[in-house]
């Protein structure tokens, strides 16, 4: 019975993690982005939730707590903080219009449920087609890195690209042994940390965290 | 037991030297942390010789004759480096003025890299190896960055999110991994173990591995060197202080290419044909080739050498691409010479850079008259790398390019115009390097911190003339493990 109710929910909010994934993409307001890496991480969380309840893992509950509490709450927030502070404004710059991002977005997915789908066979039934998803959205934040030219957004699109790493590693994979996920979860906030320090220095030093600035090492200088 | 000794010993230097890694203090302390570690890898080598292949922790933590071979290169490289340092570091604070805060995290940094890299030589599970070569990243931003000039940060920033984009990359493979390997071994920590995985290798989901294979090489390939997302590396090698240019070409490329041989392992089983084979010998050339092409056009010293790096990375992971035991001996020996001759490199060129305080080519010119010490170290390090014979970087280009003939002959050509061209931008930059006129003002420094080139030279000599017992049985074996 349960599975019966809890495998559509699953899969709807695979749904959903692309479709928050395509946000991300189109988004051009910073302080946006931020809020829409939350939500990500917000469904992230639940549908590791979701895993623990349906394999029964008490150690996908850790998990899924350290999601809720990294993902969701502390990197956006912290993201948010950063942005108050050093009082960024205005909008995303992109190096290509949104509309053909987008559509490069639609191609990104049809690569990736075709790379994916001779290997949902192996899946069990819980998890058909969310390799594809995770693949999706992990080239999308890839794309997203490629067409922006802020620091922050590339920071938004990186941390994108980990959450669909985890959505692989939680819902295709049921879950990585614990001990992985912690240094991964460690790995992740010292680099947030470092992160934060980096704007600082790249604002005092640019006056601006736009990374127009930083193409000063080109090859014929 | 003696696992668990180094690692814990590495892993207490990163809090000692945050606390006390200032001034004359924390260079003594960094250079006797480096000898415990030295001390501690020939202890290991030791016990490997008596008892074969060691583990710790549940198998958690595994040490085989390749990890060992790289453990020993790290370890003398690292106390070569600490003992470089104390003369270099010591002029760079004076320089920049830098204050007692700056000094420690320069310490406490360089440690952390040395252990994190360390962690994933000793580590058997494929999930620590990948949090630990993240580690290893992180700290070597702030290194990189640690001048806070417009260029460093500008480096940095670069390396930080060209290889974190390639470590996301890894990671996914390493999931993919874990996908193909649960329904083998279960789920649970034994699933990411090499040494489980390995025996049973044959039979994972082979299109599962393929796709994770690919992942891997691009991503830790960024790591490594590997075109084509590899412009982080000169610019870091660059910006950063030429010690930690020493220990990212001699080391953390190593490391990176490490972990790619040991998925490689594991793909050729479960594929059973060329695939991963073919992969890495068409990255290789390419970044062969691409990398002796940039280094055509530099103007920079310490970017030429960067490219020189990529350019033998290219070609070591060429070696391990054709694969068989005579080109995989190759490929060891050639990224131990290089470990060896490239750190040499960069520990004299370093200098240069300090005394001429430029790092253009046109500003350094004849050291052979100026300094002679400095003169010969910069020369023969640089003929050890061009792989000038007797040394050994020599005798593996020449097993390399020999296997090549053999197995693939449709590459040589292509190896040997990758090789020409490196040589040609190498050489054309010694001549005034050594012998040119005029350049600007030049301060003399002390010049007993070049002792470290000459014995690392002298180990390059060695192997290319006699490779000593037991490095010469454990090099032969690596091809047995890699199969």
């Amino acid at each position: 019975m349960t599975i019966a109710v809890l495998v559509p929910i699953l899969k709807f909010l695979a749904a959903w993690i692309l479709l928050l994934s395509f946000a991300l993409l189109a988004q051009r307001r910073l302080l946006s982005l931020t809020h829409l890496l939350a939500w990500q991480g917000g469904t992230l969380a639940l549908s590791t939730a979701l895993v623990a309840v349906l394999t029964g893992d008490g150690l996908l509950w850790v998990s899924a707590g350290l999601t809720l509490l990294l993902k969701a709450l502390l990197i956006p927030a912290i993201l948010h903080r950063l942005l108050r502070r050093l009082q960024v404004r205005g909008d995303v710059e992109m190096t290509l219009n949104a509309t053909s991002t987008q559509l490069l977005g639609i191609v990104v997915v049809v690569f990736a449920f075709a790379l994916a789908s001779p290997l949902a066979g192996s899946l069990p039934v819980a998890t058909h087609g969310m390799l594809g998803i995770a693949l999706a959205s992990f080239l999308i934040a890839f794309l997203m890195m490629i067409t922006r030219r802020k620091a922050v957004s590339q920071v938004v699109g990186f941390l994108a690209m980990d959450n669909a790493v985890f959505f692989a590693a939680t819902s295709a994979t049921l879950g990585m042994p614990l001990i992985v996920e912690l240094g991964v979860a460690l790995d992740a906030l010292i680099g947030l940390v470092i992160f934060g320090v980096f704007f600082f220095h790249i604002r005092e030093n640019f006056e601006s965290l736009d990374l127009h600035w930083l193409e000063r090492l080109r090859e014929d200088q | 037991m003696i696992l668990v000794g180094l690692l814990a010993w590495v892993v207490l230097g990163i809090p000692v030297l945050a606390l006390w890694g200032d001034g004359k203090r924390g260079r003594r302390l960094f250079i006797l942390i480096q000898v415990g570690v030295f001390l501690l890898a020939v202890a290991l080598a030791e016990r490997y010789l008596d008892l074969g292949t060691l583990t710790a922790f549940g198998a958690e933590l595994r040490v085989d004759v390749l990890s060992l071979i790289l453990i020993l290169l790290n370890s003398v490289v690292g106390l070569m480096t600490a003992w470089f340092s104390a003369s270099y570091w010591h002029t760079e604070v004076q320089r920049h003025d830098f204050g007692v805060a700056r000094q420690r995290l320069y310490h406490a940094m360089f440690q952390s890299f040395l252990a994190t890299m360390l962690l994933a030589l000793l580590s058997n599970n494929l999930g620590i190896l990948w949090v630990a070569l993240e580690g290893a990243t992180l700290s070597t931003v702030l290194l990189v960055s640690l001048q806070r000039s417009g260029e460093s940060l500008e480096a940095a920033w670069k390396y930080f999110i060209l290889c974190g984009v390639g470590l996301a990359m890894a990671l996914f493979g390493t999931v993919l991994l874990y996908f193909a390997a649960q329904p083998v071994l279960g789920s649970g920590a034994q699933a990411l173990l090499w040494s489980s995985l390995h025996q049973q290798a044959w039979r994972l989901n082979g299109t599962a591995m393929a796709i994770a294979f690919v992942f891997i090489l691009v991503g830790y390939g960024t790591k490594m060197g590997l075109a084509p997302l590899n412009n982080w590396l000169p610019d870091a090698h660059a910006a950063g202080p030429s010690t930690v240019s020493a220990a990212l070409s001699g080391l953390l490329l190593n490391v990176a290419l490490y972990a790619v041989l040991r998925f490689k392992s594991l793909a050729d089983a479960a594929l059973g044909g060329d695939f991963a084979a073919h992969l890495l010998m068409g990255f290789g050339l390419l970044s062969l080739l691409l990398a002796s092409l940039s280094m055509l056009r530099q103007h920079d010293v310490k970017r030429l050498f960067a490219y020189s790096s990529a350019e033998h990375m290219g070609l070591t992971t060429f070696a391990f691409g054709l694969g068989g035991p005579v080109a995989t001996f190759a490929g060891i020996l050639h990224l131990v010479g290089h470990s060896l001759a490239k750190s040499s490199v960069f520990f004299s060129v370093g200098r240069a850079t300090q005394e001429a305080r430029s790092r253009e080519l046109a500003d350094l010119r004849g050291f052979l008259n100026r300094r002679p010490v400095l003169g010969w170290s910069i020369l023969l390090s640089v003929l050890a790398i061009l792989g000038m014979p007797p040394g050994s970087l020599f005798l593996s280009e020449f097993l390399i390019l020999t296997v090549s003939l053999e197995k693939a002959w449709i590459t040589t050509p292509l190896l040997l115009l990758g090789l020409g061209m490196a040589f040609a931008a190498i050489f054309r930059a010694l001549l005034p390097l050594l012998y040119g006129e005029g350049g600007g003002p030049c301060s003399a420094l002390p010049l007993r911190g070049l002792t470290p080139v000459f014995l690392q030279l002298s180990l390059v000599l060695l192997m290319g003339i006699a490779i000593p017992y037991p490095l010469d049985p454990w090099m032969q074996a690596v091809a047995g493990v890699l199969s």
